[in-house]
């Protein structure tokens, strides 16, 4: 035991070496802070609530509105910091929802085999064939009023089996290594050697996986957001990205409407994927380049 | 002489350094030889017999000769070494259940191998099935991919593919490290067999069971830290070694019939050293029971028999 | 092989089974009125409130037992009976649904194979020439973040207006009619290359991400490194690489249709495209239900159906699929 815990501590030092040399995470990661800074002091930065009639419509960026106005005469910075919040919050909650199952699910399945991974993995295969926007369409539409959290739940009540898939594979292979049957050999309890064995390493695994899925619930609820099936209050940059081709905004130029919420998604998700694949290259030895 | 190795340096470059590998290899074989070479897990071996084939990095090529039936082999160069592969030199990998190519039928796979080196396969297409008969397999086996065949087959098949173009150096690369006795004996057997039938010149057998080269190797060279040990007929090594490393190491191996509570087996106390900082001179004296003073230095290369040469300062004593 | 078609049908009957009682559940089960509210939709129309009940009470059966009501709903199923739309009333669901298709089939069809081919090709070639991947591979994952949707809006604003080139919504002019004229193919085209374009754009850069990965695992399998030290030229060991690398690439593509229907629906309504994706987006706006409903089942059928074929696709490709006894892979 205490071996390993040597290793351990060389082990981190070997990573935090390698984390701080690696480009792709270091992106990843000024791209996240940025927009995730902007979204917690931008409200701050601003006099306007996101729906107000903050001025007269259709103005281009200017001092006065740094964003310009929509076409009613909101003030896009103020609905673009706003709903800078309203992403992340989905981001957190939809990415964190659909984790928690898919990790729950998948090393259920993966650690006891047999019938309960027959029937789990039955379920996951039929739900991941059923497309997510389908079903996140059925769930959204008949509900008369909606929330980010609401949101939130159904993206990651949807969201989940690849993850589940993904952590089922990590947990057999797991399973079959020296460590876990040295482990079950001396007797140790089923709750002991997943929580000494088994999680310590499948812990990178699971932090890369949040962050696909926080990605992709943020991207989840722009389409939803885009399609009218957002909330029925507030603003969020899908809101902002509908109501702008709602009113047209495309024909009539306003670039300052319809380029910053399309545009932050991109690089927060971009973000998230490049410190995605810089993880997986610090973790993963072979991929390091020389 | 078939192959004879002067002083090759090969290093790997990492980032903590350069490990020293293989340093300073020296020794000949005759044609139709088989080498052992033998050792503990680290020891060199692996790297010397890929950097005969396969010099790539993070394996650095640092200074040495090889010669091939007399003429240099330029192992240093990768392009130029592409020709020699397979024809002159070829391996039979460790990793030889996974050598073939999963998605394709094992006669299309060796047709391509074939083509695109620019050799006939119209040509080689009768000696091939006359070879598959003599590992016992059938033809069909050309019509079918390797996830249809059983562990003994494919091993059987990668050897014939490894020989088919007869090299003068065959290199067998711990090919029954994950076998059981049984099969172990009968790859071995088959090894001689293409020696015997001049599929090939020589063979240079790598492993670390002793036991197997006794069975099959007219040579037997023992390497210890990346270093050259001692080299000789494989009687004379298990029977009467010189260096202090061959000889516990070839006491450590079981015999069968002797229990290990009357007969203790002895083992070697500690471990290699590092090899990205090894030791001055003789890489072994933490571990020897007889190092001295003057082991600090390297010591050379004597002769000690007839083709039996060991670098140790102790017989150096000795036969002065 | 008859085991593994067994088992992949049965799994996509009920998937189809499950998809269809979550689209008649649901809507029982959300709060609200939905009968009234939809009455009260149609209150513009007063002789059309009656028959509108009637119908309604008789979709949604509400005056038999649940079960009955659920069997109903399969009779109607087989029958294409998916309901009467609410917006284009009278309009039936089946009609609506089958009038969009075609132009869904024009859009991603294309949109998806070529985006395959150009992205597995791009990312094999990149995936060995270090230079190349070093600064292609971001753009790469900068492409796969970007939503369809905003791509659409900027293509459509650069294109259609900045530069005035190209038309921003609809099909095709209202101005003319449908025929085989080379006009109207013109501006058929000129009206289907933007979404085309968005939806294309975006997938390239998964599947080149995709490829560039999978031609990395190969290159680095022992099979490839044996044919190296056989002094193989590199040639061979890049036809092989990437035959095996395509294989996941093809289950790849199961993987992601939900995706790129999502993608296309949302793309659709940028540009008003007369696709199930517009009728969607409008169906939801005007709290058209039966149309939504309709929507759905077609997605789903089409995502199934598609699978299948991929399915068969990759049984005649991958010959370890074909020899093992018919397991999951």
């Amino acid at each position: 035991m205490k071996k390993k815990t040597n290793k351990e501590i060389s082990n981190t030092k070997e990573v935090l070496y390698f984390a701080f040399r690696n480009k792709k995470l270091i992106i990843g990661l000024c791209l996240f802070i940025f927009f995730l800074a902007l979204s917690i002091i931008g409200p701050y930065l601003t006099q306007y609530e996101p729906l107000d009639y903050a001025g007269p419509g259709y103005q281009p960026p200017s001092g006065e509105y740094w964003l310009g106005t929509t076409f009613f005469g909101q003030d896009v910075f103020s609905q673009f910091v706003y709903g800078l919040r309203s992403s992340f919050g989905v981001g957190l909650m939809g990415g964190t929802i659909a984790t928690l199952i898919g990790l729950f699910l998948g090393f259920f399945a993966g650690y006891k085999g047999g019938y309960i991974d027959e029937i789990l993995m039955m379920i996951t295969n039929v739900m991941m064939v059923i497309p997510t926007i389908a079903l996140m369409i059925i769930f959204a539409a008949y509900l008369p009023y909606r929330g980010v959290v609401i949101q939130s739940v159904i993206i990651g009540c949807t969201a989940w089996p690849w993850t589940a898939r993904a952590v089922r594979s990590q947990t057999f292979s797991l399973k079959q290594r020296n460590f876990v049957s040295l482990a079950r050999i001396t007797g140790t309890k089923t709750i002991k050697i997943i929580t000494g064995e088994i999680a310590p390493n499948m812990l990178s695994y699971v932090f890369m996986v949040y962050i696909l899925q926080f990605g992709g619930s943020i991207l989840a609820a722009v389409t939803l957001d885009f399609i009218g099936l957002g909330p029925t209050r507030g603003i969020s940059l899908g809101l902002m990205l509908q109501n702008a081709v709602l009113w047209n905004a495309i024909q009539l130029g306003m670039w300052w409407w319809i380029i910053p919420p399309g545009l932050a998604i991109t690089l927060i998700v971009g973000g998230l994927y490049f410190m995605n694949t810089g993880l997986d290259e610090i973790f993963n030895p072979k991929l390091r380049e020389m | 002489m078939s192959l004879e190795v002067k002083n090759l340096k090969v290093y790997y470059q990492t980032l903590r350094g350069q490990v020293k590998a293989l340093d300073d290899m020296t020794f000949k074989i005759n044609d139709g030889d088989i080498l052992g070479l033998a050792g503990e897990s680290g020891c060199g071996k692996s790297t010397f017999s890929n950097s005969l084939i396969l010099l790539k990095p993070p394996m650095k090529y640092i200074g040495g000769e090889v010669l091939l039936d007399g003429e240099k082999l330029p192992i240093e160069n990768y392009e130029e070494m592409k020709e020699r592969r397979y024809k002159d030199i070829s391996i039979i990998p460790q990793y030889a259940l996974n050598a073939m190519n999963p998605t394709v039928k094992i006669g299309k796979y060796i047709r391509d191998v074939f083509t695109f080196k620019g050799f006939s396969f119209k040509e080689i297409e009768k000696e091939l099935k006359r070879r598959l008969k003599i590992v016992g397999l059938d033809e069909k086996i050309l019509d079918m991919y390797p996830i249809e065949l059983s562990g003994g087959m494919k091993q059987r098949m990668v050897m014939v593919i490894a020989t088919l173009m007869n090299p003068s150096l065959l290199i067998a690369d711990e090919i029954t490290s994950a076998l059981d006795v049984s099969t172990q004996k009968a790859v071995s057997k088959m090894l001689v067999e293409f020696r015997d039938k001049k599929f090939v010149k020589s063979i240079i057998f790598v492993t670390h069971d002793v036991s197997v080269l006794y069975q099959i190797a007219d040579k037997i060279l023992i390497m210890y830290a990346g270093k050259f040990a001692e080299i000789g007929p494989a009687e004379e090594i298990i029977h009467n070694p010189k260096h202090v490393y061959t000889k516990l190491l070839v006491g450590a191996m079981p015999e069968v019939g002797i229990k290990y509570s009357e007969t203790p087996l002895s083992g070697i106390p500690g471990h290699p050293p590092l090899l990205i900082d090894p030791p001055e001179g003789c890489r072994f004296r933490d571990r020897c029971p007889h190092s001295m003073e003057k082991c600090l230095k390297e010591p050379p290369m004597i002769e000690v028999g007839k083709d039996h040469y060991v670098a140790c300062w102790k017989e150096v004593d000795r036969n002065a | 092989m008859g085991k593994y078609f067994r088992r992949k049908i049965i799994i996509y009957l009920i998937t189809f089974f499950v998809a269809v009682t979550i689209d008649w559940l649901i809507p029982r089960f959300m709060p609200g009125d939905p009968i009234n509210a939809l009455v009260g939709r149609l209150s513009n129309y007063p002789q059309a409130t009656q028959v509108a009940y009637t119908n309604l009470q008789r979709a949604f059966g509400l005056d038999v037992p649940l079960w009955n009501q659920y069997l109903n709903f399969w009779k109607s199923l087989f029958q294409g009976d998916l309901g009467i739309s609410i917006t284009v009333f009278p309009k039936p669901v089946f009609e609506i649904i089958a009038e969009a298709l075609p132009y869904d089939i024009f859009l991603m069809v294309p949109a998806i194979l070529a985006s395959y081919f150009f992205g597995n090709k791009f990312g094999a070639f990149a995936a060995k020439k270090k230079k190349l991947d070093n600064w292609v591979l971001p753009i790469w994952y900068m492409l796969t973040a970007t939503p369809y949707l905003w791509l659409a809006i900027i293509l459509a604003w650069a294109f259609g207006v900045v530069f005035n080139l190209l038309p921003v919504a609809g099909a095709y002019s209202f101005s003319l009619t449908p025929s085989f004229s080379f006009d109207f193919i013109f501006d058929l085209l000129k009206h289907w290359i933007l979404p085309f374009l968005s939806l294309f754009i975006v997938q390239l850069g998964g599947w080149a991400i995709g490829m560039r990965n999978m031609i990395i695992y190969e290159l680095d399998a022992d099979y490839s490194k044996y044919l190296e030290t056989m002094g193989v030229p590199d040639k061979l060991i890049r036809k092989y690489a990437y035959k095996n690398a395509s294989l996941p690439q093809i289950t790849g593509l199961a993987i992601q249709l939900g995706i790129i229907i999502t993608g296309a629906i949302t793309t659709e309504i940028v540009f008003s495209y007369p696709g199930l994706g517009h009728v969607l987006n409008q169906a939801i706006l005007q709290e058209d239900f039966f149309l939504i409903q309709g929507c759905f089942l077609f997605i789903i059928i089409m995502v199934l159906f598609a699978n299948f074929v991929i399915d068969i696709v990759y049984i005649f490709k991958d010959p370890r699929v074909r020899h093992s006894i018919g397991g999951e892979m």
